[in-house]
C-alpha cells in the first residue's frame, strides 16, 4: 500500500489544529487508480470534518459512488478557520481528501445543504478551490456543481452558485446523471449541453434554465423554464424499497472523535407522525421501514468493519419502527458478548424503551428525553405533536420509580398562535415532572435533587410544511418569550431542580429568511460572504452584523421574509418542487392548526397527503389493512 | 494472557495525537477480532496500555503496547490479523506473549533512540566534528522553561549516544526507511524513563544554542527507531529493546 502525497506541508499541518482533519487514509477510504474515464466526484459536507464525517447521507453516496468502476468518489471539508488563513495566504487550493487533489481538478463537486446556516461555507469551499462562485461565470474546465440533501427542497436562495440540485434521496438517479455526463464526455458535448440534458433528467434541477419575475410588492410573478424541454416541475426522487436499496458496508471511520463516533443503522426513512413544524416529517414521506434481517446482518457487518465500539440505530421516530423489539433483543445479544455499546436516540418513553434502557445504559448517569415542544396541550394540538402531559408524567413516574433522575425537555418558542400562557405551561409542566420525582421517590432512595434540563429553541417556518406560510418571531419577540419562559420556571415551587437554556435569536431569524428565501437572497449570502462570514452555525463565528450590512447593502429587507403571513395563492420560491406531499394537504393541515385540531398518524389513519402516488412503505400498509382508495393519488 | 505488540508508523500516520491512536487500536483490535480482554463495569474498556506516547509529527520504526488477551491462535496469526486491518503507515511487526509478572510497557521503558533529520536540508553548521565537540562537554545545560520559572538543567547524563551518521554510511542499513528529504541524520539514544526522561529537540536546542543559533520551529523531522528497557543479569544492567521481554509464542 502506497503513502500518499499530502497537499499541504508538514509546518502546516503541525500548526493546526487537528491535523488529522485533512490527511485521510482512514479504514473505509476508497482509493482508485485513476483509469481514462473514471469521473472524479468531490463530495462534500460544507462544515468541518467531525461534524461531515458524521453523517450517514454522505457515508451512503460515498459507498455507492466508489462502488462504480467509473467513478471515484472523495471527500471535502471545509477547512477550520486556522487553516483557511494559511491556505488563502499561501494560495494552496482546496483538496480532496483521499488523493489529495486539487477539487477545481474533479469533474463533480457534490455538496449537501444540510441546515442553512451552512450556505456562506459553501462560498468558502468555492474560494478555496478556485471554482468561480457563480455558475453563471464556470467554464469547460470547472467541476459540476451539484447541490442535494434537504435544503435543497428549497434551493432559491442558493441557484446562483449551483450548476444543479439533486432533489430527493441520492440513490435513485445519480447512475443516470453520470451516464449523461460519460455520454457528453465522449461526444465532446459542451458544459451547457451537459447541462441541458441533465435538466431533463428526474429529479435534477438546472436553476440557469428557469426565470423569475416578481410584483412591485416582492411577492413572485412568474417562475418559468426559459429553455425548450425543461420541465416547469421537480419532482423529488424517492427510493421504493429501502431493503434493496445501497447501504455501506465499510463507512469511514475517523481517527479524531466525530459527532456520531459509531455505527449508525438506518432502520427507517420518514416519519409517520405529521408534526406540523417538522420539514423531515413531509418530505421523506411515505415512511419505509428497512427489512429487519437487512439490519441484523448490516448491524453484523458494519460493527466488524469498522471496529466501532458502539451502534446506533437512526430514525425520525424509533418507537414505529415495526420490528423495534426484535431488532433492539438482536442488538442487546450480540453487542453484550462483544462488549459494544448500543444507543437509542428518539424512542419513546414507555415501558419498552425504559426496560431496553436499562439494559444497555448506567441509568444514574443517563437520562430521559422528551420532546413536547409546547408547553400546553391546546398548542401541542396546534402543531399536531401527539405527547400528552399524561403520557409525559406517565413515562416519566415509571422512569423515576426505575432509578432515573435527571429528564430533558424539549421545547418551541415562537411557534403560530403561541400565546402568554401556553408560555407559563412550559413552566408548569416542568415543575409537575420534578415533583412527580420527589413524589415517587423516597427520601432514602434519592441521590440529591432531581435535574430537570429545559431547552426552548426559537421555532422557524420551514418549506413543505404546513406552517410554510406563517410569520416567524421577530429577534426582540424571540427573546421575550424566553425571559418569559425564564421568569415563569423561577416562579415554581420545584425551580432548584429546573434548569433553563435557550438560544440565540439572531442565528434564528437569519435561518428564517435562509429557508424560505428566494433568489434574491443569494446576493446577500455572497456579500455576507466577501464581508468575512463563514462558520454561521458556530456561535463564536456568527457575526450578525455582517449580515444585517449585507441585507442593508441589497436593499433587501428580512422581515418580508421573515414575520410576514404569506397568502395562500401567493407563489413560493418552492413551489415549483413536488416534494411529495400536496400542497392542498399542507394547506388542509395549516387550517387544522388555526382550528387546534390534530390530525391522525399514517398508521391509525391516512390523511391523503399526496404521497401515496409512491406505493411505497406506510402506504401500502393502510391500503393492505383497509383497501382505502389511494388518496390523494394526483396531487 | 499478556501480550507486546511491537509496530511501526510512517508517514501520514504521524499526525495522529496518542489518544486518536489509541482509539485506532480499540477499533483495530475488533476489527481484527483479537480476544482481548475486557475490564469490568458499566462501559467496558479494553485492557490496553502503551509504552510511550509518539508526539504528533514523529514517526517511528518501533513502538509498543501491551495487551490482555483472553485465546489466540499463536502470535503469528495475530499478527497477520492485525495486519490486514491496518491503513497505510501503520505495521505490526511483531506480537510476543509477556511471562508472568513481566513490568508493563510503559513502566519498563529506559531509553529511546531517534533519528533526526532536517526537513529544509541541513544547516552548514550541522557536521560531524561540530556534534562530536557538543557531545564531549563535561555538561550540557539547557534551560526549561515551565509556567512559573525557568530551570536549568544538565542534559549530559540523559544522552547516552550521539552520533552523526550520512546516507550511505553502514550504520544506515539496520535504521530502515528515514524522511526522504534527509541526507544526513542526527542519532541518540537518551533517557526516556518516567525519571529524568528528555526530549531529542531539547539536545537539539542546546546543540544549536552551543553553535550560536536557535532551532527554528518545525524544522526538525524525527523518527523514533527503538525503545529500551532495562536487562538486569550478572554483568548488570544493559539496555535491551522492549520486545526481548517476550517470547513469540
Ligand atoms: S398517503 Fe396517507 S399513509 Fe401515505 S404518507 Fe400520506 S398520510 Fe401517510
Amino acid at each position: 500500500m502506497k503513502q500518499i502525497q499530502l497537499a499541504l506541508r508538514d509546518e502546516i499541518l503541525l500548526k493546526v489544529e487537528k491535523p488529522a482533519r485533512y490527511i485521510g487514509n482512514e479504514a473505509g477510504s476508497v482509493t482508485k487508480e485513476k483509469t481514462k474515464n473514471l469521473i472524479r466526484f468531490a463530495m462534500c459536507f460544507p462544515d468541518v470534518y467531525e461534524i461531515g464525517m458524521s453523517h450517514l447521507g454522505i457515508q451512503i453516496l460515498y459507498d455507492m459512488f466508489n462502488g462504480y468502476e467509473d467513478v471515484w468518489c472523495e471527500r471535502v471539508y471545509s477547512p477550520w478557520p486556522d487553516l483557511d488563513r494559511i491556505m488563502r495566504s499561501e494560495k494552496i487550493p482546496l483538496f480532496a481528501l483521499e488523493s489529495q487533489e486539487p477539487v477545481r481538478d474533479f469533474d463533480f463537486l457534490g455538496i449537501t445543504l444540510q441546515y442553512e446556516m451552512c450556505y456562506t461555507n459553501i462560498l468558502q469551499i468555492l474560494d478555496l478551490s478556485g471554482i468561480p462562485l457563480l455558475a453563471k461565470d464556470r467554464g469547460p474546465d470547472d467541476p459540476i456543481v451539484i447541490g442535494g440533501g434537504p435544503c435543497a427542497y428549497n434551493p432559491e436562495p442558493l441557484a446562483d452558485f449551483f450548476d444543479l440540485f439533486y432533489i430527493g434521496e441520492g440513490e435513485t438517479q445519480y447512475r443516470s446523471l453520470l451516464d449523461l455526463y460519460q455520454q457528453n464526455r465522449a461526444e465532446g458535448g459542451s458544459r451547457e449541453a451537459f447541462l441541458l440534458k441533465a435538466a431533463r433528467l428526474p429529479g435534477i434541477y438546472a436553476p440557469a434554465f428557469y426565470e423569475v419575475t416578481y410584483f412591485a410588492d416582492g411577492r413572485i410573478k412568474t417562475f418559468t423554464p426559459i429553455r425548450e424541454g425543461i420541465p416547469a416541475r421537480i419532482e423529488k426522487e424517492l427510493v421504493s424499497d429501502l431493503s434493496q436499496a445501497v447501504y455501506p458496508e465499510h463507512p469511514v471511520v475517523p481517527y479524531i472523535k466525530a459527532t456520531q463516533d459509531r455505527v449508525v443503522l438506518e432502520i427507517q426513512r420518514g416519519c409517520i407522525r405529521g408534526c406540523r413544524f417538522c420539514q423531515a416529517g413531509q418530505i421523506y414521506r411515505p415512511v419505509r421501514e428497512r427489512d429487519l434481517d437487512m439490519l441484523k446482518r448490516y448491524a453484523l457487518t458494519m460493527l466488524k468493519n469498522t471496529g466501532h465500539e458502539e451502534i446506533s440505530l437512526s430514525s425520525l421516530s424509533s418507537s414505529d419502527y415495526s420490528a423495534l423489539e426484535e431488532l433492539v433483543d438482536y442488538l442487546i445479544r450480540v453487542c453484550g458478548e462483544k462488549k459494544i455499546n448500543i444507543s437509542l436516540p428518539s424512542l419513546r418513553i414507555d415501558a419498552f424503551s425504559l426496560d431496553v434502557m436499562s439494559k444497555v445504559q448506567d441509568v444514574r448517569k443517563s437520562s430521559l428525553t422528551f420532546a413536547p415542544e409546547a408547553g400546553s396541550q391546546r398548542l401541542r394540538n396546534v402543531i399536531n405533536k401527539g405527547l400528552t402531559e399524561e403520557i409525559i408524567l406517565e413515562g416519566a413516574g415509571q422512569a423515576f420509580a426505575g432509578g432515573w433522575s435527571r429528564v430533558k425537555l424539549y421545547f418551541m418558542l415562537g411557534l403560530p398562535g403561541e400565546t402568554p400562557e401556553d408560555i407559563a405551561q412550559i413552566a408548569v409542566l416542568s415543575d409537575k415532572i420534578a415533583a412527580l420525582y420527589y413524589d415517587t421517590v423516597p427520601k432514602e432512595k434519592r441521590t440529591g435533587r432531581c435535574q430537570i434540563v429545559v431547552s426552548t429553541s426559537f421555532f422557524v417556518p420551514k418549506p413543505f410544511t404546513p406552517f410554510q406560510w406563517a410569520p416567524q418571531c421577530t429577534k426582540e419577540e424571540f427573546l421575550d418569550r424566553a425571559y418569559m419562559t425564564r421568569s415563569a420556571i423561577t416562579k415554581q415551587l420545584n425551580q432548584k431542580s429546573i434548569k433553563y437554556n435557550w438560544h440565540e435569536a439572531d442565528a434564528s431569524v437569519l435561518e428564517g429568511v435562509l429557508a424560505r428565501g428566494d433568489r434574491r437572497i443569494g446576493r446577500v449570502i455572497a456579500k455576507a460572504y466577501e464581508k468575512g462570514s463563514f462558520f454561521d452555525a458556530w456561535g463564536e463565528y456568527f457575526k450578525n452584523d455582517l449580515w444585517m450590512e449585507s441585507f442593508e447593502e441589497c436593499g433587501l429587507d428580512l422581515s418580508f421574509y421573515t414575520t410576514r403571513l404569506r397568502d395562500m395563492d401567493e407563489i413560493l420560491p418552492w413551489d415549483f418542487i413536488d416534494c411529495g406531499v400536496s400542497k392542498e394537504y399542507l394547506k388542509r393541515e395549516w387550517e387544522k392548526a388555526l382550528r387546534e385540531e390534530t390530525s391522525e398518524n399514517c398508521r391509525s389513519a391516512c390523511q391523503g397527503c399526496g404521497a401515496a402516488r409512491y406505493a411505497a412503505g406506510v402506504c401500502m400498509e393502510n391500503r393492505q389493512q383497509t383497501g382505502l382508495s389511494r388518496e390523494g393519488e394526483k396531487s | 494472557m499478556k501480550v507486546r505488540i511491537q509496530y511501526a508508523r510512517h508517514g501520514v500516520m504521524k499526525f495522529i495525537g496518542h489518544l486518536d491512536m489509541m482509539r485506532y487500536f480499540q477499533k483495530s483490535m475488533r476489527r481484527a477480532e483479537i480476544d482481548i480482554a475486557y475490564s469490568g463495569g458499566f462501559s467496558p474498556h479494553q485492557i490496553m496500555s502503551f509504552a510511550s506516547p509518539l508526539g504528533v509529527g514523529m514517526e517511528s520504526e518501533s513502538e509498543y503496547m501491551d495487551i490482555e488477551i483472553n485465546s489466540h491462535q499463536g502470535g503469528r496469526a495475530m499478527r497477520d490479523a492485525l495486519n490486514a486491518v491496518m491503513v497505510p503507515g501503520m505495521e505490526i511487526l511483531s506480537v510476543r506473549a509477556l511471562p508472568q509478572g513481566a513490568q508493563n510497557a510503559m513502566a519498563s521503558v529506559a531509553a529511546a533512540g531517534y533519528l533526526v533529520s532536517f526537513r529544509a536540508g541541513k544547516p552548514a553548521f550541522v557536521t560531524a566534528e561540530t556534534l562530536r565537540r557538543f557531545y564531549e562537554k563535561e555538561q550540557i545545560p539547557f534551560v526549561k522553561q515551565t509556567k512559573k520559572q525557568q530551570l536549568t538543567m544538565d542534559l549530559k547524563p540523559a544522552i547516552y549516544e550521539l552520533s552523526y551518521r550520512s546516507m550511505g554510511n553502514e550504520d544506515m542499513a539496520d535504521c530502515g526507511a528515514i524522511t526522504e528529504a534527509a541526507n544526513d541524520v542526527i542519532y541518540m539514544l537518551v533517557n526516556a524513563s518516567s525519571s529524568g526522561n528528555i526530549k531529542p529537540v531539547m539536545v537539539m536546542e542546546a546543540f544549536y544554542r552551543d553553535n550560536g543559533e536557535t532551532l527554528p520551529e518545525f524544522a526538525l523531522a524525527v523518527t523514533r527507531t527503538e525503545i529500551y528497557g532495562n536487562r538486569e543479569n550478572a554483568d548488570g544492567k544493559k539496555l535491551m529493546p522492549l520486545k526481548e521481554a517476550g517470547e513469540e509464542f
